[in-house]
């Protein structure tokens, strides 16, 4: 049994199946985004008073994230017009870029990430903060024994086969600042000095990383990066099954790879164009 | 894009790179206008999502071949803009719209 | 595909089929018959389960305290604590009344709605082999069956099910410390997951696979009816995803996007960064819950057209303004949403746009409605058990379509907000409406499936019993909503009851007089005659396969649609050769007609008088 349209246009119509279906799917996923764009809108309008976090991403790796995607989305359609124009070779290069280039994308994103959960910020008991990458951190066991924790942090007490050992001191490499708005919002132009800063446990309230939990703009901005991120890996799997096993397909049936080759490259194009969105809001403002 | 003949690759190939190009130029304004001494961060915001929305339309025409597209598709995008549109305004509209808080004489 | 061509494909395919084996005809189908009907008794068992729940809550609310009968020690034996001596305590009275909803609109009407009669009769209808992406619709099912699996395994996980209402508002789901809600919201992404592939599928079913003659405006309305719920679904959904993702994210990476500043639940939370928006849920969820109330009732007034066709022998009054209307009533249902939420201190500029589109809304809900009414008017009609169910839907969802309006003012809303009035509003829409008009559907296909009819008489009992017990049930709860009984109460709001609140020595305004508490009894008991009512159904259902009045032909209601036109069950591929279509969906009773007193669309030969062209 075979379906109607699957690699032909039906003519009334003008499109294929999958490529109707590939539009409806980013109908959808639009609807998807809109949700999470709404929801940065109401988080950063929302905001309590000097919360909502500005300037904590490095443009220049956005920046470089954005040329590479945006680069993608042309060698996925030259892949495309290769298959089309039958030119199988240039379709394995083409297509060969854009998995190397979705792959230096997600490692950018993974090394961005890192930096956050590497990024401490300590509230003091004096209502002061320090804030800054992670140094080091100092314990101690029950014996009074010592243990240095190099660019880490355990938490306030960590076991190690018998021994249990609790926080003496964190030393964060940053600044100190009085207010969280100098922290989130400092002025324009304005750089903090670094310096080694170390404070012992007893003076700290609240430690944390700049993970998702930090503050409502980490949280956004781990919900849609990742949420993206995820959007991009499952394209690169796709993309590469198209590229590897699933390119056996062209020797048998042209067309219906042409095809899947198109709505495939149409998922991708939108992954870009969401990041195009994703670039200038959380980077750039 | 239902149809690219051999012929046509060449100027097909090159169009795609303007378009790159330009996507790449719109970044770069993006960038700066972010580090621009624009004072007003109102002007600024609107200024580089209004860039930002130049660079998704020129990727969605010319990439993605909605120039080309059929009419059902298209209509299905215009009403999913419609209601992204409102999903979006209406909800930051809502608010930003409270009552004022009067105190109880 | 030439038809002679598929003739032959046909006979090759039902070879084919034997070879299959057990798991890849039944478990693993790809047949979208196969997978309606997987969809359709999955749906249903979870209906049942639903209203269990509801009945045990019942009973909790018409006898705060005391133990439920019959089933009390077995929810005590399974679920420990929370159901301690046979009582519902307050926890698990709310695991159900979260529970039940979710599960009423996400695993049972949706998926009976959309997933079974949308799966089933779509392609059959537009006169296609299949759906467009038949594994991708294997896909969506198996996606709904295993959110189905975790929102059931959550009542047994420490702690219970989810507890804050099907509408999970936050701060409160997420202030409840149990796992529940991580289950729920888990859950979810699943459903929601199955229903963007289902309803993408449906759609291209119908953009791509009409048969030939099959214009847009031959298409019978419950292919319409599917088309824009698809819509629906597929736009509005989304967003809930977003937030389910993000409610997650707060659950368990432990950040703050719906937690505000400040909140102390049992203390200050410290642990949390706060600062976010427990409006934004709501606005999430209603983006999409709105839209979802009208995937609930599209699809039955899409069977309910299709039976009151054919059972008064004439053409549906006003086709057209029907296809406008739903389309219109779609369009609007994504920018009402908000009326849902006058009460939490919306401002009068944007709560005057919600007003006047809810009101603007409910214009093409009347016009289908009266369209229905009107196709009745000279008709013969046969008044057969799938016919009844469709007649008593159209004053049901009267009742529930016109109780809303007071609700859509937010002058007269901060009365009727959370209260029984709610309840009974959404449910007369929701339960004698949609129900029955699965119900009907259910009465009306069932030959089709299975080659056999249902036993009339005892389906007539069954809708006798349950047209009049759904009143019972549900008439009531105006009355107590209007004179002030607050919805999700374990106690039934015995609390505020005047002669409780007396023996305390306390007198208060507004207090629930003893007739209002009363109801709750006679309501009680009216749910367990319901209950004992669905009996004859559910033997009728299973006995007929077997035992049941074997068809004539083909065709048994005479009907002209082109699910009629295929073998009795249809074989995988459907249709013996492709079918062409020369008419409307419509054409009973035609002018000059000699013999029958229909034309099935297929009928090359016969006046043309498309229900159309008629006005
Ligand atoms: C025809 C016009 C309708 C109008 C004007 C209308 C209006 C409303 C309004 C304003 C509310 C919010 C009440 C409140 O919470 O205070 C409401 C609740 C509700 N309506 Fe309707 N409605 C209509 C039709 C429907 C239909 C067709 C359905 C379902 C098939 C439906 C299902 C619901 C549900 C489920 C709720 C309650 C949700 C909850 O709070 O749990 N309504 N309706
Ligand atoms: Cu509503």
């Amino acid at each position: 049994m075979e379906i109607p349209y699957a690699v032909k246009p039906r003519p009334d119509t003008g499109v294929y199946n999958a490529k109707l279906g590939m539009w409806l799917f980013l109908a959808s996923e639009v609807m998807l985004f809109g949700g999470l764009f709404s929801a940065y809108i109401l988080l950063r309008v929302g905001a309590p008073e000097g919360t909502w976090t500005q300037g904590l991403l490095d443009i220049r790796l956005g920046t470089i994230n954005t040329v590479i995607l945006a680069f993608s989305a042309v060698t996925t359609l030259l892949a495309w017009a290769a298959c089309k124009v039958r030119d199988f070779g240039k379709f394995k290069m083409w297509h060969g870029l854009t998995i190397l280039l979705a792959l230096v994308f997600l490692g950018i994103k993974s090394y961005e990430y890192r930096d956050k959960f590497s990024h401490f910020q300590i509230r003091k008991a004096d209502g002061t903060y320090v804030d800054g990458h992670i140094a080091g951190s100092k314990y101690v066991d029950a014996a009074g024994q010592e243990r240095e924790i190099h660019h880490g942090f355990r938490g306030k007490t960590f076991t190690e086969g018998e021994k249990e050992f609790t926080l003496a001191s964190v030393t964060l490499n940053g600044y100190e600042a009085e207010t969280l708005k100098e922290i989130n919002q400092p002025e324009r132009g304005h750089k903090h000095e670094h310096k080694d800063i170390t404070v012992p446990a007893a003076e700290i309230k609240k430690i944390g990383n700049y993970g998702p939990a930090h503050n409502t703009f980490t949280a956004i901005y781990f919900t849609m990066t990742g949420l993206h991120a995820l959007h991009i890996l499952g394209g690169v799997l796709v993309i590469a099954y198209f590229w590897g096993p699933g390119s056996k397909m062209w020797h048998t049936e042209p067309d219906r790879f042409t095809n899947r080759i198109e709505v495939s490259g149409l998922f991708w194009h939108f992954v870009d164009l969401v990041w195009i969105f994703l670039f200038p809001i959380l980077y750039l403002t | 894009m239902d149809d690219l003949k051999p012929s046509d690759l060449g100027s097909y190939t090159r169009r795609c790179f303007y378009v790159f190009f330009a996507v790449i130029c719109g970044t770069a304004l993006m960038v700066a206008a972010s580090l621009s001494p624009i004072s007003s961060s109102g002007l600024r915001i609107s200024l580089i999502l209004v860039i930002a929305a130049v660079n998704a339309t020129l990727v969605a025409t010319f990439l993605m071949h909605i120039v080309t597209e059929k009419r059902f598709v298209l209509v299905v995008l215009a009403f999913t803009a419609i209601f992204f549109v409102a999903l979006i305004g209406l909800s930051s509209y809502a608010q930003h719209d409270v009552p004022a808080i009067v105190a109880p004489r | 595909m030439q038809a002679t061509h598929a003739a032959s494909h046909a006979d090759v395919h039902h070879d084919h089929d034997h070879d299959l084996g057990f798991w890849r005809k039944y478990v693993f189908s790809i047949d979208h018959k196969v997978i309606g009907i997987q969809y359709g008794l999955t749906a249903l068992a979870f209906l049942l389960f639903g209203f269990f729940l509801m009945l045990m809550m019942r009973w909790q609310i018409a006898k705060p305290g005391q133990p439920i009968p019959i089933v009390g020690p077995l929810l005590e034996a399974v679920l420990g604590q929370v159901a301690a001596k046979g009582i519902m305590s307050p926890d698990l009275y709310n695991s159900f009344g979260a529970m039940h909803g979710t599960i009423m609109v996400f695993l049972a009407i949706v998926p009976l709605a959309s997933g079974a009669f949308g799966n089933y009769l779509v392609p059959l209808q537009v006169g296609a082999n299949d759906m467009a992406f038949p594994r991708l619709n294997m896909v969506s099912y198996q996606f709904y069956f295993f959110g189905g699996i975790i929102m059931f395994a959550s009542f047994f996980i420490p702690g219970g099910a989810a507890q804050a209402g099907w509408t999970s508002y936050a701060p409160l789901s997420l202030a409840i410390p149990t796992d529940g809600q991580t289950f729920w919201l888990l859950g979810m992404v699943f459903l929601i997951t199955s229903s963007l592939l289902g309803s993408a599928n449906i759609i291209v079913t119908i953009v791509q696979l009409r048969a030939p003659g099959l214009t847009w405006m031959r298409l019978p309305f419950f292919v319409w009816a599917q088309f824009v719920a698809s819509f629906l679904l597929l736009l509005a959904f989304p967003p809930l995803e977003a937030a389910g993702i993000m409610q997650l994210m707060d659950k368990v990476a432990g950040t703050s996007m719906f937690l505000p500043s400040g909140l102390a639940v049992g203390g200050p939370l410290d642990n949390v960064s706060g600062g976010g928006s427990p409006l934004l849920w709501q606005h999430l969820f209603w983006f999409l819950a709105h839209p979802e109330v009208y995937v609930l009732i599209l699809p039955a007034m899409g069977i309910i057209s299709e039976i009151i066709a054919n059972n008064t022998r004439k053409p549906l009054w006003g086709y057209r303004s029907l296809v406008y209307a739903s389309l219109g009533l779609g369009f609007m249902s994504f920018i009402v949403w908000a009326h849902h939420m006058y009460l939490t201190g919306m401002g009068t500029v944007i709560a005057t746009f919600f007003q006047t589109t809810t009101m603007i809304i409910s214009i093409p809900s009347v016009i289908i409605l009266t369209c229905l009414l009107i196709s009745l008017w000279g008709g013969s009609i046969r008044f057969n058990t799938p016919m009844l169910f469709s007649l008593a839907f159209l004053p049901m969802f009267g009742i529930g379509g016109l109780t809303g309006l007071p609700l859509g003012f937010s002058a007269s809303d901060i009365h009727l907000h959370d209260t029984y009035y709610v309840i009974a509003h959404f449910h007369y829409v929701v339960a004698p409406g949609t129900i029955f008009a699965l119900f009907a559907g259910i009465y009306f296909w069932y030959p089709k499936l299975t080659g056999r009819m249902m036993n009339e008489f005892w389906g007539k009992v069954h809708f006798w019993l349950s047209f009049v017990f759904m009143n019972l049930i549900f008439q009531p709860m105006f009355a107590q909503g209007m004179a002030g009984m607050l919805r999700r109460m374990s106690d039934g709001g015995a609390n505020y009851a005047t002669s409780v609140l007396a023996k305390s020595g306390v007198e208060v305004t507004g207090s629930l007089s003893d007739m209002i508490i009363r109801l709750n009894n006679y309501i009680l008991w009216a749910a367990v005659g319901l209950a004992l009512a669905q009996i004859p159904f559910i033997i009728n259902l299973f006995w007929s396969i077997k035992n049941g009045q074997k068809v004539k032909n083909d065709n048994p209601w005479d009907a002209t649609t082109l699910e009629w036109q295929t073998p009795t069950p249809p074989p995988h591929g459907n249709f013996l050769k492709e079918p062409s279509v020369y008419r409307g969906p419509y054409e009973y009773s035609p002018l000059g007609g000699k013999g029958s007193d229909f034309l099935p669309q297929t009928e090359p030969e016969g006046v043309a008088q498309t229900s159309s062209t008629k006005h």
